[in-house]
């Protein structure tokens, strides 16, 4: 019971830690330097303590003292409940979505057995579904309540992305819940030990459509219509400051973390590195004795999912400063008339396979 | 402690549906239906009914409330449009039903003893996923297939409803190929 319970605050302390304390700062950091150096440019350089710089990352800390002593501004005729909560809400979904995401495998440490998920829910994936279409409503309100008629534009613009690309989101990845069966995270990562298995190798057309629809719902480059500045200032945040407008952008930060660890956990084998087996880990760390090899096995499988994970936290990165922004109406075309039809033939393509 | 959590959850979803009925604006009324939604959410949670649970955050308080809140805000419905004060008789009758409904359930709630869930086989798979979907399309397939139909003629009213025709002469400049209106 008390070992269950030190498991469960470890687990929670560190995927926090890791979310809010490390990716959330450090990703503020990378938007920059690495916006700096696709546009040749030197990006964040000044701040610096005792005359370090460390190529810019003191950057994230002037940031948080800036936000934190900044004027936090209502404008007149705002609805100032909403518009207090509107951040919140957009906020709270993206941590939350990551505690359905499984981190590890399942290992024995001194005759404790240890599921590296905060929950390891039934309905796992479905879960996280619930929760970022919450996090429309943030975006909505806060456009709204704003009295702002940009930021209305923006609040209606997002409300109909979201909506849309949650509907195809939903359908790309039945087929991957057709070639696991499960909609439990920890069982399809534990499907993908073997390399041919993974998600990527069954379900190639999913993974595609899966990514792209994640990064609209995220409303980020080339999807940020809701926001896009040289049309509606700021979109739905244009009336937002201090530490308000930081907790839209931590949200949308956070949520390219969560929707890698999706796309590694569903199509990039989860915590399994290519053609190495759980067992053939515990075996190699055979000499540490039976709790070292299970502790070492841990953790290189904690590092291979991060390690994915960063990999697609630059690849969106990436994408997001190479791409263009698409028009409005090219957004939802792109949604209704090529994803949607597209997921639906992969589902279909999907079934036969399995009925053959 | 679960009693704890039904208590919060249900006064919870009590005082937000007073509140949707109660407050004038019409952003304010969505966004309680919403919370009622997700405190309705809670509950199927503790009856161990995950499944139900997820789908009623993503249908209802994620897809179809958003829906009313685009409309709300698109229309930019003024607090005065749309409320039902003058027609009483409508609202006694609407009253009275309600009563009644309350009435019918509590009385079938004594009647049972308290317990309206009967476990049989399979206790332990309760509401899991794997459980409903079999259910589903075993035991409860043609009322399944009926509701899909009906959402299926809905779908074509929709679509229907919304489309251009391409014989209005109203709507004509709008369909030609490559002029973005």
């Amino acid at each position: 019971m008390l070992a269950d319970m030190i498991e469960s605050i470890a687990k929670i302390l560190f995927i926090f830690g890791m979310n809010i304390g490390f990716f959330a700062p450090v990703l503020g950091w990378v938007e920059r330097k690495q916006s700096a150096v696709m546009q040749d440019r030197i990006g964040a350089n000044r701040a610096d303590i005792f005359g370090f710089t460390v190529i810019g990352l003191f950057h994230s800390i002037a940031d948080a003292i800036k936000v934190l002593t900044k004027e936090d501004f209502i404008p007149t005729g705002a609805n100032k409940f909403f518009h207090t909560a509107a951040p919140f809400i957009s906020l709270v979904p993206a941590i939350v979505t990551f505690c359905v995401i499984p981190f590890g495998g399942r290992y024995t440490l001194f005759g404790h057995d240890v599921n590296l998920v905060i929950s390891d829910l039934d309905v796992g994936l479905l879960f996280i579904f619930a929760f970022s279409s919450l996090a429309t409503y943030g975006a909505v309100l806060g456009g709204w309540s704003s009295n702002n008629n940009w930021s209305l534009i923006g609040g209606l613009r997002a409300s109909a992305q979201m909506l849309s690309y949650e509907v195809a989101m939903g359908l790309t990845i039945i087929g991957v819940l057709m070639v696991y069966g499960s909609l439990k995270l920890t069982e399809i990562g534990v499907m993908q030990e073997n390399f041919f298995r993974w998600g990527i190798f069954m379900q190639p057309l999913g993974f595609v459509l899966f990514l792209t629809c994640a990064i609209a719902e995220n409303k980020r480059a080339p999807f940020d219509v809701p926001e896009a500045e040289s049309e509606i200032v700021a979109g739905y945040f244009t009336e937002y400051s201090g530490m308000k407008f930081v907790m839209f952008w931590m949200g949308e930060f956070l949520e390219i973390v969560t929707i890698s660890g999706i796309v590694t956990t569903l199509f990039f084998g989860a915590w399994h590195l290519p053609f190495i087996t759980d067992q053939m880990l515990l075996s190699f760390f055979q000499f540490a004795g039976s709790n070292g090899a299970s502790i070492l096995a841990m953790l290189v499988n904690i590092a291979t999912f991060f390690i994915k994970v960063i990999f697609f936290i630059w690849m969106q990165m990436t994408i997001r400063w190479t791409l263009p922004r698409f028009r409005y109406d090219q957004v939802m075309k792109l949604c209704w008339k090529m994803i949607l039809p597209l997921s639906l033939i992969n589902i279909f393509i999907t079934g036969l396979v399995f009925l053959r | 402690m679960q009693l704890l959590i039904f208590y919060i959850l249900a006064f919870g979803a009590v005082i937000s549906a007073l509140l949707m009925v109660t407050s004038k604006k019409p952003v304010s009324s969505a966004m309680s239906l919403i919370a009622t939604m997700v405190f309705l959410a809670g509950l199927y949670v503790l009856l161990d009914a995950h499944l139900i649970a997820a789908l009623q955050l993503i249908v209802y308080a994620g897809a179809i409330m958003v829906l009313f809140l685009f409309v709300i805000m698109l229309l930019n419905v003024d607090e005065k449009e749309g409320r039902m004060a003058g027609n009483t008789i409508l609202l006694q009758f609407g009253a009275i039903l309600a009563i009644g409904l309350v009435f019918i359930m509590m009385v079938s709630l004594v009647k049972s003893g308290g317990t309206l869930l009967v476990f049989g086989e399979g206790a332990d798979q309760f509401g899991t996923t794997k459980a409903v979907g079999k259910l589903l399309f075993t035991e409860y397939l043609l009322p399944f297939e009926i509701a899909s139909v009906l959402l299926l003629a809905a779908i074509v009213g929709a679509v229907i409803l919304a489309k251009r025709r391409i014989d209005d002469p109203d709507q004509k400049e709008r369909i030609i190929p490559g002029h973005k209106g």
